[in-house]
């Protein structure tokens, strides 16, 4: 029977430790810590907040996770979320936190900082960083001289079966939202029934696109502009490049941006981190860390990139991306999702 | 003569009917057993306040809409043929590496365990990498041939072969684990009245392996149905994948629980189906108590055969994944030269992995005891139904257990929300059944004759649980606690939820590796200590079997 004692001497202890770790950590929680939820990874802004620690000398400590599930996590919680920031990897989520009253404004002294194409006009948040619909394409298959001008020309039998795209994902919902925006709903609906019929190939993600470029399994996807940079990263003979087209929703900047919850008891940290992030250090990181696009005024792109002018977005604003509902319709009356 | 021997009119317990126990189940058990199952309820009820919120029009566009019905039957369909494909592929296994003279019988033990541990995302991912249509380790070697494109492996192909390569062990292990606990005197018998191992087989053995075929068959089944990692992969329409996009993409928490419940409520078909499916023969024998060696059967003619099949499936569920790991490693450590860095901090991130689903592997098992053996010692309606309920939880997604939790825990117990007993219970809402079910399977084999007497001996119900019960169950408990651990150690989407903020798990390091940042070699790093660390514990746990399986026979031999 010496199982069975074991047996209830380990069940002891689970629970004398389960007990000891809940108020070890109730404890802990007590100190002033700024806690940001982050649907950014790790790996693109843990650096970037370990420095703001040191240098504003607050704690702050990270939940990662997927943006939509945090931003629905904040729902959730409602009165009692321990979150005071929420970073968001798209407009879109952002856009629905401050929907349902869950952000509060932030200062103008942050909010003049930004170039207001890339901020919630009534002030509920605010982009950190930029980042561009792009085409990447496998330069083993495409010549760059048949390289699309405009999406538009995706649709033509010359790109059947060509083209990969990532219906379920959010940056792509939000270039489809920019492209009802600018060109209506009909146009949008054309364009993605011509896509479709021209048997553009379904993708899970950004990422799993540009693996398979790189595989040649197909030749030109519709992706974010720095996933490649992640990919050369690991292997520098990675096939493939990037092509802008321009002036189209094809091209669109979307933003990831910060806003602060209603549910924060430490607004001035909240702000003060935010403030590190638009420093011009905080914003040359993104540049050079992630190749994302600095959106504070005055400050330089990432190397090797077109200036956002240069590629000359769509005027659009990025709130209304948060009308996901009528890009999903539309997605799925085009039998897309 | 041979009909005489088949299970019906042999000279067991068959046909009795089913002697009632005297005694009443303990109030502790009883207690135990409903707390738990009201515990298990919880995401439901969070999924009716939520389902509640949506207006009644909005529902009936969503349940209505062709796609819904759509969505449905896609998952239906994999469900059944992933079910099916496992158990063409556990079965055989299970019997081979138990019964027969196998060569490396043990080995093929472990490695045929192990693809449980390998993430189905990461499973899925490698498979495309190595059967993909373009650009894929296969079509490479077949270009020289002048193959340009594979047929693609997106789909229903690709989601049924995945989710059965990843999820058959649940079936292996219960079937294993029934193989064993069978009183080896049964199969004995058969043959010593002239029946061939053959129809041994497929007479006697076969209709007692029956209640773990189909609570593994459960298992694997109802994971196929909240699975989201593959469908997302091989781009499958199913159920789990429409809930998830639903939240992702409109944030509507209200239309995604209405779906929710729809997944719900083919969760309770299937367990209907699985009930109907039981009998009320019995799975014990007179026997002691005490096991007798069993008796190996020669492979004779068939080893190569046997020894292709655990190669050829070993290949594909376990080498492959691991290779394509391995290379991402390579490719990131050498050519990447990141040298030793993708492995920074695995160490924690391992030992935190062990504890939580350590930790989730003990108090499930400890919560399964008392609805297992209400369920089997006492069965009744009440006993069914909190059977039922334990298995609820295992048909939900990740996401909606995960979110149930957040909005209780920080609305009604903001105390413990974000720490680790929040994260333990949620394992448990979501992997009970795994240890339920083994531990009822373990329980039909052994004859109530035995409590009973220890009861006229004079011992309370509490020490014959204690003395007699649980150690006999021991192979279900401990198939069931190791189901629990591997499953805990890969969890996603509630473990990045609800872990206490800087808890890192080597799942949440594999998923923000590849999340935003394609940092593939970090990724693999992570998703090989995963795989070290589910070896050497299904190699401590398979090696405390077979002890106490010597221990066993040495007895019945004295």
């Amino acid at each position: 029977m010496a199982t069975v004692k074991k047996f209830a001497q380990l069940s002891a202890g689970v629970v004398a430790l389960l007990t000891t770790w809940g108020v070890g950590l109730a404890g802990t929680a007590l100190a002033q810590t700024l806690t940001i939820y982050s649907g950014r990874g790790e790996a693109l802004i843990g650096p970037l907040i370990e420095q703001a620690e040191q240098d504003l000398g607050i704690d702050i400590e990270v939940r990662y996770g997927d943006t939509a599930e945090l931003a629905i996590a904040i729902l959730e919680e409602g009165s009692n979320s321990p979150a005071d920031i929420f970073f968001g990897q798209d407009a879109g989520a952002l856009g629905a936190l401050a929907r349902e009253g869950r952000t509060v404004e932030l200062s103008d002294d942050l909010l003049s900082q930004v170039d207001e194409r890339f901020r919630s006009p009534n002030g509920q948040w605010v982009g950190i960083s930029g980042r561009t619909r792009v085409i990447n394409y496998n330069t083993d298959l495409v010549d760059p001289s048949e390289l699309p001008d405009s999406i538009w020309e995706l649709t033509e039998p010359e790109w059947r079966g060509r083209v990969g795209w990532a219906p379920t994902n959010g940056s792509f919902q939000a270039f489809v939202t920019a492209l009802r925006l600018v060109e209506g709903d009909e146009r949008a609906l054309e364009w993605l029934r011509g896509m479709q019929e021209n048997d553009t190939i379904i993708y899970n993600n950004n990422t799993a696109i540009v693996e398979a470029l790189g595989r040649g399994e197909v030749e030109l996807g519709l992706v974010n502009n720095y996933y490649l940079y992640r990919f050369l990263a690991e292997d520098p003979d990675f096939p493939v490049a990037q092509h802008y087209t321009r002036g189209d929703a094809g091209s669109m900047i979307n933003v990831a941006g910060v806003a602060v919850l209603d549910t924060t008891d430490q607004p001035e940290d909240a702000e003060a981190f935010i403030q590190y992030l638009l420093t011009p250090e905080g914003q040359a990181f993104f540049a050079e860390e992630t190749k994302e696009y600095p959106l504070v005024v005055g400050i330089e792109p990432p190397e090797d990139q077109l200036s956002i002018d240069e590629i000359n977005p769509p005027r659009i604003d990025l709130s209304d991306l948060a009308d996901l509902e009528g890009t999903l319709e539309l997605l799925q009356e085009a039998g897309v999702l | 003569m041979a009909e005489d021997i088949s299970p019906r009119s042999a000279p067991f317990h068959w046909m009795q009917k089913v002697g009632r126990p005297t005694a009443r189940p303990h109030f502790i058990l009883q207690l135990v057993g409903v707390m738990t199952a009201i515990a298990i309820l919880l995401p439901l009820v969070y999924l009716l306040i939520r389902a509640a919120g949506a207006g009644v029009e909005e529902l009936w566009t969503l349940i209505t809409r062709p796609r819904t019905l759509e969505i449905t039957l896609n998952s239906i369909g994999l469900a059944i043929t992933v079910t099916l494909l496992s158990a063409l592929i556990a079965i055989p296994l299970a019997f081979l590496t138990v019964r027969t003279d196998l060569p490396g019988r043990r080995f093929w033990l472990i490695v045929t365990t192990l693809p449980l541990a390998i993430p189905t995302y990461v499973g899925s991912f490698a498979l495309i990498a190595a059967f993909g249509p373009r650009g894929s380790i296969l079509q490479l070697l077949l270009q020289p041939l002048g193959v340009e494109r594979l047929p693609s492996i997106y789909g229903w192909f690709g989601a049924t072969v995945a989710i059965t390569l990843f999820t058959y062990p649940y079936l292996l292990i219960s079937v294993r684990s029934a193989l064993q606990g069978m009183d080896p005197a049964l199969e004995e018998a058969s043959r010593s009245l002239g029946h061939s191992s053959h129809s041994t087989f497929f007479r006697v053995t076969l209709p007692h392996l029956r209640p773990a075929i189909a609570a593994g068959g459960l298992l694997v089944a109802l994971y196929t149905l909240q699975d989201f990692g593959t469908p997302a992969l091989m781009r499958f329409d199913s159920f789990t994948r429409a809930i998830f996009l639903q939240y992702r993409s409109s944030f509507n928490r209200n239309l995604a629980a209405a779906l929710a419940l729809m997944l719900v409520l083919l969760v309770l078909a299937i367990l209907a189906l699985e009930y109907r499916a039981r009998t009320k023969a019995k799975y014990y024998s007179r026997g002691s108590g005490s096991r007798q060696q069993q008796r190996r059967i020669p492979l004779g003619k068939w080893k190569g055969l046997a020894l292709a099949f655990c190669i050829f499936i070993t290949l594909i569920s376990l080498v492959l994944p691991v290779g394509v790991i391995g290379f991402w490693l390579y490719r990131g450590m050498v050519s990447g030269g990141a040298g030793l860095a993708p492995f920074q901090g695995t160490l924690t991130f391992a030992f935190n992995s062990i504890y939580a689903a350590g930790l989730a592997a003990l108090v499930s098992t400890l919560f399964a005891l008392p609805i297992a053996i209400l369920a089997v010692r006492f069965p009744s309606r009440f006993s069914t139904s909190l059977e039922v309920c334990s298995y609820l939880g295992f048909g939900m997604p990740g996401i909606v257990v995960a979110l149930s939790l957040v909005y209780f825990g920080a609305n009604y117990l903001p105390a413990l929300y974000q720490k680790l007993p929040i994260l333990i219970f949620a394992y448990l809402i979501l992997f009970l059944p795994q240890s339920v079910g083994m531990v009822r399977n373990s329980l039909l084999q052994v004859s109530p004759t035995l409590e009973e007497s220890a009861r006229c001996l004079g011992r309370t119900s509490w020490q014959t649980i204690r003395d007699i019960v649980i150690p006999l169950v021991r192979p279900g408990i401990i198939s069931g606690a190791m189901l629990i651990f591997l499953t805990a150690i890969k969890e996603l989407p509630a473990t990045l939820l609800l872990a206490p903020i800087g808890f890192r798990t080597l799942a949440i390091q594999v998923w923000l590796a590849t999340a935003e940042d394609a940092a593939f070699s970090q990724a693999a790093a992570a998703a090989l200590v995963i795989l070290a660390v589910c070896t050497v514990s299904t190699l401590v746990i398979l090696s405390q079997e077979y002890r106490q399986g010597e221990k066993n026979g040495v007895k019945s031999r004295g």
